[in-house]
């Protein structure tokens, strides 16, 4: 972190509360988990995929709320405008009248979902022994600014590189691949 | 009424992380297996952003920017698989793609 950064924090510490209220974060918790539980039940991929832009967005109020206003764009564009409509799409391309008549667990379920179980036992016992190593510092970050210092993680700023500058580039090698690869994949004749 | 601190968050982001491993471990359709990876990605985005405001900096945020930009390379090319399945098979369960089983 940068000194600039640094100063600029502290001077918002210095005198701004928090506009959100507790209530805001029990209510976009709990539409998060309950669209969450309609995902994983629901029997036609439709509802599900209804389902899944509700918990997106409510989990982008959860990033308003942790003084995160870029990443919380980048969730409403990118998740629910761009990755739910490819959802959609393809959930129109393949046959979902059979499949929502079918069985829609699969036969291991049980040992599925014991797995689950233990997974949550093991958050459960992780959270309940370290929740000393989260102490709540009360820090705040700029909003105003923060999508300006990403930028200068990202790109970097007066003419020299940003720390994630190279991660970046390969980030979108990445995703050149990835669209080669769905337009391949999808080609019916190569 | 509590102030709301980062275990809060830790503890909504595990429930939303087990409902996708649920969803992911018992679901036969493919495409609700893709959201339910989704779901775990989330989890995993809204973790870092939680302690990029725990820690005061945002390196945390740049971090759940870069998982946003691989699950839609994630989402991308595992619908374009999917396609190319459902092209030759007629099914989207995945207890019915076993070609390389034994």
């Amino acid at each position: 972190m940068n000194p600039a950064m640094n100063s600029a924090v502290s001077t918002i510490n210095a005198g701004m509360a928090p506009v959100a209220t507790p209530w805001f974060f029990y209510v976009l918790a709990g539409l998060a988990v309950a669209s969450g539980v309609a995902v994983i039940t629901r029997r036609n991929a439709v509802h599900a995929a209804l389902a899944l832009i509700v918990t997106l967005l409510s989990v982008a109020g959860l990033y308003l709320m942790l003084y995160a206003p870029f990443v919380a764009g980048v969730q409403i564009i990118v998740y629910a405008g761009g990755i739910m409509v490819l959802f959609l799409f393809v959930i129109m391309l393949v046959n979902i009248e059979r499949s929502s008549k079918e069985r829609q667990f699969n036969r291991m379920w049980p040992v599925g979902l014991a797995a689950a179980c233990a997974l949550m036992a093991l958050f459960v016992s992780a959270i309940a022994k370290g929740n000393k190593l989260f102490p709540d510092r009360g820090m705040t970050l700029p909003e105003s600014s923060n999508t300006q210092q990403i930028a200068a993680l990202l790109y970097g700023e007066a003419g020299k590189m940003g720390q994630y500058t190279f991660a970046f580039e390969i980030a979108s090698l990445l995703l050149l691949v990835a669209i080669l690869g769905a337009v391949i994949m999808t080609k019916k004749k190569i | 009424m509590l102030p709301i601190t980062t275990l809060h968050y830790l503890v909504v982001a595990a429930a939303l992380f087990v409902l996708g491993v649920i969803g992911v471990l018992t679901r036969r359709n493919v495409v609700i297996v893709l959201m339910s990876i989704e779901l775990i990605l989330n989890a995993v985005n809204l973790n870092l952003v939680a302690f990029s405001r725990m820690w005061g900096n945002l390196h945390g945020q740049v971090f759940a920017i870069f998982v946003t930009v691989d699950a839609a390379a994630e989402a991308a090319v595992g619908l374009g698989i999917l396609i190319a399945f459902f092209r030759n098979k007629e099914t989207v369960n995945v207890d019915e793609i076993d070609l390389l089983k034994w």
